[in-house]
């Protein structure tokens, strides 16, 4: 479903990513690790589209369109979802309000019809309601004031109510409390089906116990550096990125 | 639920251009000739039936704005010289006499009112009030159609409680000592060069009068249409809030589509006695000219409420977008103790819109309290201003103001100003001011984006938010409108 | 029908009032120094003429609606030339450590006096001297600089001390060279007992790129004679330059202080400005900073504290002309009894300035029934791409605060003027210098004790 071809990628005129070779299937679910600023935000940055993030060589098919050449809400409407490492705050628009409009617009642009207000509120407090989030959440404007774990839980809502066909999570975990990283791999785990694929990028071998991956890739210096089952992160656990000559004190 | 669902229904078809409101309406006017002389003066009052007081009062007003000057210097915004005897200072759509009901109303003007969504028709309300389960109040429109009230509603029901909604010409008429005891006790006629131009030419608007204790029923509203070429409006508004009573007002305005400039110089004034509140809400939309300046309304206006009594308050709310000029600045004379005054602004300027528009809280009561909050949106060409003084006379003792003014810019090519004016004179009060100036953030855009908004949703969404504050402010009716507007105001602006 | 005349005079001007000034200007024109140089004759007939046409600004002018200068119109100021000459010092205001000596330049009545001043400390190739002096020593820098920021055009009392100009400090530091000493400069107000006298100190700082230097200016006053000292002075920061200049005016309070300082910074430079006010009956700083290259810094801040029926006013103007430049701005202030105090600081941000960062503060004590404070914070705004904020708050000290200080058994007085201290020490730390800090702060205590 996609195709990541030998893309380069720049910022700010610095070279990110240099070379990376992914393919995924429908229905499977990848994993990315590596260390601190390899590249990895980079790369869910590029297939989301985000300005600044200058594509130099490679190509990305989506579904087997060219997804480079889609504006930023053409690959929503696509079905390509990023759960944001770090969630933006937009004060005064509350979720609900928020959520509505991304559901319709992207509802319109596939051609199904909008729902109405009761439709749409039915949804998304079964959905609150999975994730353990209170209806209280739901009214506050979007990520304002909410603590890191509560802006994590609110990505997985919006992925739950937006029902991708293609999830990067970008460090999810991160900022989860025990019971709340459950909650979302349940949250995850649910989305999971033959159609739809993820690509989930984390720290911590832990999540990959609770939404246990098809294949993992070391992504390191720009490059993936090896990939292999989900027995590479346990190794990764106990020994690091030295062996892809990352310093360890750096 | 009529109100509700015209307002919806208004909402839906704005939604779908840009500028609805665009067109005229072909009906017979009575209109004087071109021109600004003491005979215009005469004609208007003798129109009228005024009594002699008003006629001297007008002529006092217009001799004084003889000797004038156009207030050219000191607001940002630049504009060719008005030419004040290019225009009709009375239009008025030709009727018999006075409608005595709606029936007489010329079936044309009431069309027009359907197409700005107006429930004007009182039976379509009162059938829409019974069904509506007590839920969304009435409206009581007050319709001003060039320079006079063409029809009021719901009059007789608010008389039962005492409430006096009507035509200002009307009031003269009707409760003389009021109006006379009044009219120009909050913007004297020498108050500034439009307030007085407007004192001596104004030909209607509203008048309202809250009796004691009593809390009205329901919102009450004047929709201000320009139809007339070459005319100006100028309207005036007087609201009476007797003691312990509550008064919720809304205004709206729109204006066809003209290329030349049509001149809007309002006054309106607000009277709050003890323990009264008086809540002011306002949607501008007048046509604003096209997208290459041409064209639109120049809207001098001026509002100011009296907190004459102890414990009373007055809250403007206003929803600015529309008009080529807008020149406004909403106030508050604190004059009772422990009186406060509001201030809530939105102010959207796209393309060539210039506003130059804030707030004046004048504290002179003990413990008098005020509240600024402006949220300024430029866009495209348009320069805008956020102007305010907060003065502290030496005797309001415990006196307290917080004000916030962001700006949000759009496009490299437009303006965002702030200039406030704090002046102290007591040591116990206490002054706050806080002012931002920030553009749309790229990871808000992108964030929203990759949500599947487009970009000029996103922005419309981004921009509701930075509004909130002020919008919560506006009534139900009003703010379902409001939102939308913030949108199609904006339209073109990015991308 | 309202018609619109032309009127002679711009609004907001009287000139009237510039008459007796013209009069002593045409006696005292063939005296002044460098009178064989004719741009220099151009320049003081420009600013003559300027001020012909405006007199002095009335408070029907924008900028100077809470500040009136109607009190100089009685006054009938005379040129102080000759003045003071022979008066003696013991001590010299100075930042530096008891009988430390460096740079320094002293001027008396705005007349430059050689044998109180020293320019020893100074590194190879800094020129420090008086601008009579560098008319005939260092004509060509002069000529360069001068009246270049600061155009008569642009305002009237600018124009007033360009017709005036005499004398006043130069310094020039050449490129990539940095001054370690603090250079002091010393103005003394004493005047006459026969009549008010006037002096127009004219300065010029010129920090050539990546050079740096931290200017200290003391203003004090001699005798209780009235004075006005209208002051104007150009800096220069060069790229990658940085120029702190700090000032305490601590005049008595039967003399007018106005004073000018204009500053132009190139890409990457700094330019840094704080002026402590204490004295004076009148007077109104006006500083204005134009970052002129991109990601250049500037800082303009202050304190002031004022009582009696003393009035202060201070404008600044930051001017963000290119992108990704930074500017801050903090001012502090205590007024007592009926003293008065004026506040108006504007930024602005031109177009295609972008990524331009400004934030402004301000915060005024009342301490009295009858003092007054009038703010005018102002942002004008033509790029996009900004973060622009400002702040006011004026009114009284925290009730919270002295709440928690009484509390802990603190007396309300004592309470009180740990607070006020506490504020105005807050403002001081934006002075980067510490020994200028150091001797700022007990300027301040000193004023605190006299309470
Ligand atoms: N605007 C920018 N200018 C220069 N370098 C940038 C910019 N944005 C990101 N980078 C650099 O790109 C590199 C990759 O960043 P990225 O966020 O993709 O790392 P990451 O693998 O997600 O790290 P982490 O595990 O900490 O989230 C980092 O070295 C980062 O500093
Ligand atoms: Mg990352």
């Amino acid at each position: 479903m996609i195709e990541i071809k030998n893309l380069h990628a720049t910022v700010d005129g610095k070279e990110i990513l240099k070379g990376i070779d992914l393919t995924i299937g429908p229905g499977e679910v990848h994993a990315i690790m590596g260390p601190n600023g390899s590249g990895k935000s980079t790369l869910s940055y590029v297939l989301a589209g985000r300005d600044g993030y200058e594509v130099t060589e490679g190509s990305v098919s989506f579904f087997g369109k060219d997804l480079l050449e889609m504006e930023p809400e053409e690959r929503a409407a696509a079905g390509l979802f990023l759960a944001f490492q770090y969630p933006v705050e937009i004060p005064g628009v509350a979720n609900t309000t928020f959520l509505k409009s991304a559901l319709n617009a992207i509802r319109k642009k596939r051609g199904e019809p909008e729902l109405d207000a009761m439709q749409f509120l039915k949804l998304v407090r079964e959905k609150t309601k999975a994730l353990s989030m209170t209806d209280e959440m739901l009214k506050r404007a979007v990520n304002v004031g909410f603590s890191g774990g509560e802006k994590k839980r609110n990505e997985t809502l919006q992925m739950a109510v937006l029902q991708p066909k293609f999830a990067i999570l970008d460090e999810t975990d991160s900022g989860l409390d025990i019971d709340a990283l459950k909650i979302v791999a349940e949250g995850v785990n649910a989305l999971r089906s033959p159609e739809r694929s993820m690509l989930v990028i984390t720290h911590y071998q832990r999540l990959l116990d609770y939404i246990v991956p098809d294949h993992v890739h070391v992504l390191a210096f720009g490059k993936i550096q090896r990939s292999g089952g989900k027995e590479l992160a346990l190794e990764l656990e106990k020994n690091g990125y030295a062996e892809f000559g990352v310093n360890e004190a750096a | 639920m009529a109100a509700t669902t015209e307002t919806v229904e208004q909402v839906r078809a704005v939604t779908e251009q840009k500028y609805k409101y665009g067109f005229t309406t072909d009906i017979e006017s009575d209109v004087a000739p071109k021109g600004l002389n003491e005979d215009i003066v005469r004609f208007i009052s003798a129109k009228k039936e005024e009594p002699e007081w008003l006629l001297e009062w007008r002529l006092k007003a217009f001799r004084a704005w003889l000797e004038m000057e156009e207030p050219r210097h000191w607001a940002k915004l630049s504009y060719p010289p008005i030419d004040f005897q290019d225009a009709h200072y009375y239009a008025a759509p030709k009727m018999k006499d006075r409608p005595k009901s709606l029936d007489e109303v010329d079936p044309e003007l009431l069309k027009t009112y359907e197409k700005l969504g107006i429930p004007l028709r009182e039976q379509e309300i009162l059938a829409g009030v019974e069904g509506a389960e007590g839920k969304s109040p009435a409206i009581a429109v007050d319709a001003v159609f060039d320079s006079v009230s063409v029809a009021t509603t719901f009059k007789a029901k608010l008389e039962e409680m005492g409430i006096i909604f009507c035509a200002i010409s009307e009031a003269v008429h009707k409760c003389p000592e009021l109006v006379q005891k009044y009219l120009g006790s909050v913007v004297p006629y020498t108050d500034n060069f439009y307030a007085t131009l407007n004192c001596a030419v104004f030909t209607d608007g509203s008048f309202v009068y809250i009796p004691k204790g009593v809390r009205c029923p329901m919102e009450l509203s004047t929709y201000f249409r320009i139809n007339q070429a070459n005319t100006g409006q100028f309207e005036r508004t007087l609201i009476i809030a007797d003691e312990g009573s509550y008064v919720s007002y809304l205004e709206g305005c729109t204006a066809p589509q003209r290329d030349e400039n049509q001149l809007h110089a309002a006054v309106v004034e607000l009277v709050a006695l003890d323990d009264a509140q008086i809540k002011y809400s306002t949607v501008q939309n007048w046509y604003p000219g096209n997208a290459d300046g041409v064209g639109g309304i120049y809207n001098f206006v001026t509002k100011r409420g009296a907190c004459r009594g102890r414990n009373s308050k007055i809250s403007w709310t206003q929803v600015e977008t529309g008009s080529a000029i807008t020149w406004k600045y909403p106030s508050c004379i604190l004059q009772g103790d422990n009186s406060v005054g509001e201030f809530y602004s939105v102010a959207i300027t796209n393309n060539f819109q210039q506003a130059d528009t804030g707030t004046k809280m004048i504290h002179i009561g003990k413990n008098t309290r005020s509240t600024i909050v402006s949220k300024g949106i430029s866009a495209g060409r348009a320069q805008q201003t956020y102007r305010g003084l907060v003065k502290i006379l030496p005797k309001a003792e415990g006196a307290r103001n917080h004000t916030q003014c962001d700006s949000l810019l759009i496009g490299d090519q437009c303006g965002a100003h702030t200039v406030p004016y704090i002046e102290n004179r007591n040591r116990t009060a206490r002054v706050e001011h806080e002012a931002t100036t920030a553009k749309i953030s790229e990871d808000q855009l992108f964030y929203c984006r990759q949500r599947g908004l487009s970009e000029e949703d996103a922005v419309s969404l981004i921009v509701n938010g930075f509004c909130k504050e002020v919008l919560k402010e506006l009534p139900m009716e009003f703010a379902v409108e409001a939102q939308k507007l913030v949108g199609i105001s904006l339209e073109g602006s990015v991308g | 029908m309202a018609t619109t005349t032309l009127t002679k005079a711009p609004r907001g001007y009287d000139p009237a009032a510039a008459t007796p000034f013209l009069e002593q200007f045409d006696r005292v024109r063939d005296g002044l120094p460098g009178g064989g140089l004719s741009w220099l004759n151009d320049l003081r007939a420009q600013g003559r003429a300027r001020f012909a046409e405006l007199g002095l600004p009335t408070v029907k002018n924008e900028s100077w609606r809470y500040t009136n200068l109607r009190a100089l119109d009685k006054l009938a100021f005379q040129p102080a030339a000759g003045t003071g000459e022979a008066v003696r010092f013991d001590v010299l205001p100075t930042v530096r450590a008891d009988g430390a000596t460096g740079p320094r330049l002293v001027f008396v009545d705005g007349r430059f006096r050689a044998e109180l001043s020293s320019t020893a400390g100074l590194p190879a190739g800094v020129e420090l001297l008086n601008l009579a002096d560098a008319l005939t020593r260092k004509p060509d820098l002069v000529a360069e600089h001068l009246g270049r920021i600061a155009a008569p055009d642009d305002q009237t009392l600018v124009a007033l001390n360009t017709a005036f100009l005499a004398d006043g400090p130069v310094l020039h530091v050449p490129r990539g060279v940095t001054v370690e000493e603090t250079i002091e400069l010393v103005f003394v107000s004493v005047g006459s007992e026969a009549q008010p006298t006037a002096f127009h100190p004219r300065g010029l700082i010129v920090a050539e790129a990546d050079s740096r230097a931290v200017i200290v200016e003391h203003h004090v006053g001699l005798g209780s004679c009235t004075t006005l000292s209208n002051g104007v002075t150009e800096v220069f920061v060069g790229a990658g330059a940085s120029v702190h200049h700090y000032k305490v005016q601590r005049e008595h309070t039967d003399s007018f202080h106005l004073s000018h300082t204009a500053a132009k910074v190139a890409g990457k430079g700094v330019y840094d400005n704080f002026i402590l006010t204490i004295g004076a009956k009148l007077s109104r700083n006006e500083v204005n900073s134009v970052l002129d290259g991109e990601e250049g810094d500037t800082h303009v801040s202050g304190a002031y504290m004022v009582r009696g029926g003393q009035h202060v006013d201070t404008t600044t103007f930051i001017d963000h002309a290119k992108p990704c430049c930074t500017s801050r701005e903090v001012y502090k202030g205590v007024i007592d009894d009926q003293a008065r105090a004026v506040f108006q600081g504007k930024i602005i941000v031109r177009p295609n300035a972008q990524k331009t960062d400004g934030y402004q503060q301000n915060r005024a004590l009342l301490l009295s029934d009858t003092a007054e404070i009038d703010a005018k914070p102002e942002l004008e705004i033509y790029a996009d791409d900004v973060k622009c904020s400002h702040g006011a708050t004026v009114g009284e000290l925290d009730d919270d605060q002295l709440f928690y200080l009484r509390a802990r058994g603190i007396d309300k007085d004592t309470a009180r003027g740990l607070l006020i201290g506490a504020f105005l020490s807050e403002a001081l730390e934006e002075i980067a210098e510490e020994s200028v800090r150091d001797a700022f702060q007990s300027y301040v205590a000193n004023w605190q004790n006299a309470r």
